[in-house]
């Protein structure tokens, strides 16, 4: 059950094809609206996609590893929910972040010990717990409405870090994806990783305590989901439970974008960092224009399709050369291999 | 079976002879491979052969699998295929089963030259393959599994389930077994999956039935099963050719055998007469290489100890201990259990009794972390799936079991993974383009030196190998002894798992045998031959009757 | 030769037969025990929850998942994915509706042809990249439900189709009953119905099953496996289609949120909680209506006891995860028993 061979060299040529998309949407950008390129502007885009391009960097890992977590933004919700019902009720916000963390962590755990213990689908499973979770945020919340939130906590949507244009959430993305970054390309983990996304089983055989980091994984994306739903209320100085409603097919998106494949075992932070740009920036880009912005989703769509159409194309031509030698190709099931 | 005389005389048996027809004076001395047609036998009259294969080659690069094999298979006739791991057999069964194309040679159907293109071109032609590990499609019955594709119909193309589930019933009386054609297929055992693969063998009017292996995986009433389907699928008419390492069977069940060494066929001939002593020579007998690469310096401490491990079903009661500095060669035959009791020893895989400690320290169940940390270094049968990331450059690949230890405060960089991998690579003279090359693109001797390598790099003081040299080419297999024995004269300890007697022979200090998940016969090299060896596996030994 | 004697195989199986039919039509029958489960609970409690509005409200609400759900278990069962029905039923809803306002007096059967014929258009899309590029479903569904939602936000504008703009024939068949029944369900019962004859008795249909049981084997066994995964997408886009012009006749007001967010991934979830495998090879499409049903139920149901409908999300989710722990554990349990079975009966 695997995918067929690509051709390595793809993937590199990926990253510089998205760096080149991302400056084409720059020139765009620039070129329909002389605002784009304005400190305002980027304080704007670092906003709008930011709680985004936060929760896609655990995902990234998650993906890599041969997995998926489709309830990103139901922990999101859940987290936003716990910090309206609690503000309300007067808690302090130190006691709340505490408690939204461990029910950050407690999120992600269920989700790991449901796919590794009782090895169920992660694809499955993550959508249960995104029904699951976002219940939980619809009972905490009901149907109210929390909106009196400091106004220190608050100035997360208007004004940037030092008073610069560098959005909170940008700038936490930034420190996070370094972080990520280094995690998976230079730490033992980051190696087993990969090489458990792409192949469970020599990973295994290589001592690699597979269930125990994957487990690990979606804990950490529990945490940082929280996180991103704390930092979605404050922008918006909302708490509502339709908080993060339906993000996390954008989450996987921008992922999918970067170039991770969604078999596992490839992909790089850098990637999803570009692919963060270009979506955030078409986004962006159409605002400006008055275009209906919510159409970028075509352009966005369309370079997922490319995305995933190229390593193909090149893994046959370099088949076709000889270069690579043909293993045997089933219809694999991208998402964790279950337990058949 | 007669324990009869061997060589020499009357029905005498030498490689390359047949019996009943004229034979050449008796050559006591074992004579090279001379690979023979099959003479006709006086008694019969001349038949066509259903399905005849001549003068095959096939090459896979340096690898020269096959290099002269003819076969005939006869119709209401169970011929039986013979031969140590490498002596060709899979590839004729592939040749046969048109998955291959052979180099040289032709096949012929009916007498009629054919060139079979794809599998879909051999099922067209009769002939059918049962493998040892059918695959099935687990969700859906039985019925539908022999049927699916060619469903009989009603008016209006509608799927007959009623038909449909008849006719496989009567497919099942025919073979003789009660089998629910309405039964889903998962969970089914092996043994139920090999009749209805028969089944639909039968219902695609195969005439001629490879099975590859098939008893491998089956209980003793199970193979009675099979034998009674086997005698009715002969009775037929059909010609049904029988794979197996358990010459028991193969004296049982055929009529005639044909027993391959080193790509051809070296004996072709009727049962009777013939004894299993006869065979085992046949399979074996070749020029006694130089037996030793280096001999092993008297060994030291205790460095594995394996106390009466079982694994229910799979291997009972196993108990050996390994030295440092010595090499402990398991053998037998495949399906024994040796590559399960390794995984047990490592942590793969689980056990239900018994213990193993290392340096007198108790492993961990269950537990790789525990053995590699304990020294323990592993590598695996399955070069491809189990010990190698395919997708991973060679140097990650190599660092992949230690990582913690190229550290620097706490990261890893491809220089030190690069360091590290050349380091090794210059080692064990690993032939690759770059370092950063993706491990799929080395051939398989150079991706085996790779998996060594990885656990070379933890310095272990216990290393266990499966099948260090299969696939791979002579040189490389040579330069692998080498180093086993290199290893072991530093003081590793070394346990091996290996099907190939002449390696057994060469690197072995002490030679274990094991049979059906028990150890059966120990052996020092002094003492150790291919025979004994091969008898122990098979269960010739007196006292060792099935 | 050893004498002839009896075939020592497993004996006459059908104890194993009715083991594994009573388990598997457990799953089916399992789902509607709970289903049943729950109305008759709910009822008890509260006699209002059976009225017949309430039971038509529910049936008319539950139809539309479970018409889409057949398409979409289609696909599943070739062990692929569509995200893509969302947008495919939000554009079809807005198309074909507002096809009312552009072309006076088209009769309504041609509306109902429209969506078809756009769900078939982009389904067929769908399984060309698919089936013939052999890229992975879920990602190219993924692009396809962007690329379609973008092109519904283009078309719709900031317009809508306004209920006044239907007519009455149109909006009117939601609330059409026979015998108390809503005809709306018994029309998408008879679809269903016919998808699993098809699934069941056509030679194409059990080729899906083979494709998502075991691919390569599927491959092996010659079956045109590219053909069979371009019909399934094309007719679940189809489907999704028709679902669209249902949405319009239930709710009118169709606007670029027609489907509501997460519609593809509840539609999912109808199916595996209706016993349909994740990665393919069984479940039926009748399981996949029922689980839809069953999620349907449930909201009504809490709000007729008067427990907060904010509950529905968090039961939803959390029967789905009993559903695939269930299904887990009976086939883990299933299989070690049928094993046994053969071991005892072969020894």
């Amino acid at each position: 059950m695997e995918p067929e061979h690509r051709a390595p060299l793809a993937w590199l040529r990926w990253e510089t094809g998205l760096v080149l998309v991302v400056i084409a949407i720059g020139v765009l950008g620039v070129s329909t609206s002389s605002e784009f390129l304005t400190g305002n502007n980027i304080f704007n885009l670092g906003l709008q996609s930011g709680e985004i391009a936060i929760m896609a960097l655990p995902m990234t890992l998650i993906v890599i590893s041969g997995e998926i977590d489709l309830s990103v933004a139901s922990i999101m919700g859940m987290s936003s929910a716990l910090l309206g019902y609690l503000w309300h009720r007067h808690w302090s916000m130190l006691a709340i972040f505490a408690v939204i963390l461990v029910v950050g962590v407690l999120a992600g755990a269920i989700n790991g010990l449901l796919i590794t213990r009782l090895r169920l689908p992660s694809l499955a499973v993550t959508i249960g717990t995104l029904g699951l979770y976002r219940g939980v945020a619809d009972i905490v919340l009901g149907p109210n409405t929390v909106s009196n939130f400091p106004g220190s906590y608050a100035n997360v949507g208007v004004s940037g870090v030092f008073n610069t244009n560098l959005s909170y959430s940008g700038a936490i993305f930034i420190v996070l994806a370094v972080i990520f970054g280094v995690v998976i390309h230079f730490t033992p983990v980051g190696r087993s990783i990969y090489a458990m996304g792409a192949s469970p089983e020599a990973a295994t055989f290589a001592g690699i305590r597979v269930k125990r980091i994957k487990t690990m994984l979606f804990i950490v994306s529990g945490v940082v989901c929280s996180l991103a739903g704390v930092l979605l209320t404050f922008r918006l100085s909302t708490s509502v439970n339709t908080n993060g409603l339906g993000l996390e097919l954008d989450v996987v998106a921008v992922v999918l974008l970067g170039g991770v494949s969604i078999f596992g075992g490839k992909g790089t932070i850098v990637g999803v960092v570009l692919g963060v740009l270009a979506f955030a920036g078409l986004q962006n880009a159409l605002l400006l224009t008055n275009f209906n912005q919510e159409a970028a989703s075509i352009p966005v769509g369309g370079l997922l399709l490319v995305s995933v159409f190229v390593p193909i194309m090149a893994a046959r031509a370099g088949r076709l050369r000889g270069v690579i030698p043909r293993r045997g190709a089933g219809t694999a099931s991208p998402i964790g291999s279950g337990d058949e | 079976m007669n324990p009869g005389p061997s060589a020499a005389s009357s029905g005498g048996l030498e490689p390359g002879a047949s019996s009943g027809g004229a034979t050449p004076p008796a050559d006591p001395a074992p004579q090279p491979a001379a690979p023979q047609p099959a003479a006709p036998q006086p008694a019969d009259p001349p038949r066509v052969p259903l399905l005849s294969l001549s003068h095959a080659a096939k090459s896979f690069g340096a690898v020269h699998a096959l290099v002269d094999a003819s076969i005939d298979l006869y119709g209401g006739e169970v011929h039986g295929l013979v031969g140590e791991n490498g002596a060709g057999k899979s590839t004729l069964v592939k040749i046969l089963a048109g998955v291959h194309r052979p180099d040289g040679g032709w096949l012929a159907v009916n007498g009629d030259p054919i060139m079979l293109h794809s599998p879909a071109a051999a099922r067209d032609a009769g002939i059918a393959v049962i493998y040892q590990e059918p695959t099935l499609f687990p969700d859906l019955t039985a019925a539908e599994n022999i049927f699916m594709g060619r469903q009989p119909l009603r008016p209006g193309r509608r799927i007959d389930s009623r038909q449909m589930r008849a006719q496989a019933r009567a497919l099942f009386d025919e073979l003789g077994v009660r089998l629910d054609p309405g039964r889903i297929c998962r969970g089914l055992s092996i043994a139920d999956q090999q009749i209805i693969e028969i089944a639909k063998a039968l219902s695609l009017q195969a005439r001629v039935i490879i099975m590859d292996e098939p008893t491998a995986a089956l209980s003793a009433a199970e193979v009675a099963r099979l034998f009674d389907v086997t005698a009715t699928l002969r009775a037929s008419g059909a010609a049904v050719l029988f794979i197996s390492h358990r010459l028991e069977e193969v004296f049982e069940i055929c009529q005639r055998v044909t027993v391959m060494r080193d790509g051809s066929q070296v004996l072709t001939s009727k049962l009777d007469g013939l004894t299993a002593d006869d065979l085992v020579r046949a399979m074996v007998g070749r020029n006694l290489e130089e037996r030793t690469v280096g001999q092993a310096s008297a060994p030291g401490d205790q460095v594995l100890q394996v106390q009466r491990l079982t694994r229910e079903g799979v291997f009972t009661d196993i108990s050996f201990d390994v030295r440092a500095g010595e090499i402990v060669a398991l053998s037998g035959l495949v399906g024994a259990g040796r590559s399960e009791v390794a995984r047990a020893i490592f942590g793969i895989d689980s056990y239900d009794a018994g213990a193993v400690t290392v340096h007198g320290r108790p492993l961990h169940r269950s537990s790789p972390t525990s053995a590699m940390a304990a020294g323990v270094g592993f590598v695996p049968e399955d070069r491809r799936q189990q010990g190698l990331v395919m997708d991973m450059s060679v140097q990650q690949n190599m660092a992949l079991a230690s990582l913690n230890r190229l550290r620097h405060l706490g990261l890893i960089t491809g220089k030190s993974e690069h360091d590290f991998a050349a380091d090794w690579a210059l080692k064990l003279r690993i032939k690759f383009g770059r370092l950063t090359d993706p491990v799929f693109q080395l051939s398989g001797g150079n991706q085996q030196k790779v998996v060594l390598a990885k656990w070379l790099g933890r310095n272990p003081s216990l290393l266990i190998v499966d099948e260090p040299t299969r696939g791979i080419d002579v040189a490389t297999k040579a330069e692998v002894h080498r180093l086993l024995t290199q290893l072991a004269r530093d003081g590793v300890a070394i346990l091996m798992i290996s099907s190939e007697l002449p390696e057994v022979l060469r690197v072995g200090d002490r030679i274990l045998v094991m049979r059906e998940g028990r150890l059966v016969a120990e052996y020092a090299r002094s003492e150790a031959s291919e025979e004994k060896i091969m008898s122990a596996a098979t269960g010739q030994l007196q006292g060792q009757a099935r | 030769m050893a004498p002839a004697r009896e075939p020592s195989g497993a004996p006459a199986d059908a104890g194993s037969r009715r083991l594994t039919e009573r388990v598997f039509r457990v799953r089916e029958t399992g789902i509607i025990a709970v289903l049943a489960l729950f109305v008759l609970v709910t009822a008890l409690i509260q006699p209002r929850f059976v009225s017949s509005s309430n039971i038509q409200f529910i049936l008319v609400n539950a139809s539309v998942y479970a018409l889409v759900a057949l398409g979409e278990t289609m696909v599943i069962l070739t062990r692929n994915v569509d995200l893509s029905v969302q947008s495919v039923l939000a554009l079809s809803a807005y198309l074909s509706a507002g096809m009312f306002g552009h072309v006076h007096g088209i009769p309504i059967p041609v509306v109902f042809l429209i969506g078809l014929g756009i769900g078939l258009a982009f389904g067929a899309a769908n399984g060309i990249m698919v089936a013939l590029g052999r890229v992975p479903s879920l990602v190219v569904t993924l692009a396809t439900l962007y690329i379609i939602q973008g092109i519904d936000i283009l078309v719709v504008g900031g317009n809508e189709v306004v209920a006044s703009s239907l007519p009455s024939a149109f909006v009117a068949i939601p609330t059409v009953t026979v015998l108390d029944i809503p005809w709306l369900a018994i029309a998408v019962a008879v679809v269903i119905g016919a998808g699993a004859y098809y699934l069941r008795t056509f030679r194409s249909g059990r080729e899906m099953y083979a494709i998502g049981s075991n691919p390569d084997g599927a491959r092996l066994a010659g079956i045109p496996v590219a053909r069979r995964v371009f019909t399934a997408f094309t007719l679940c886009g189809g489907i999704a289609g028709l679902g669209g012009v249902l949405w319009a006749a239930q709710y009118q007001t169709i606007n670029t949120s027609a489907g509501g967010t997460n519609f593809s991934l509840i539609v999912i979830a109808s199916a595996v909680v209706g016993g349909v495998a994740i990665f393919g090879g069984s479940g039926s499409v009748i399981g996949a209506g029922i689980g839809a049903l069953l999620l349907g139920t449930i909201n009504v149901a809490l709000d007729v006891l008067g427990i907060s409908d904010f509950w529905d999300q968090a039961i939803a989710g959390f029967l789905l995860l009993l559903a695939i722990a269930i299904d887990r554990g009976i086939s883990v349990r299933l299989a070690a028993a049928l094993r046994k079975r053969g071991a005892d009966g072969g020894t």
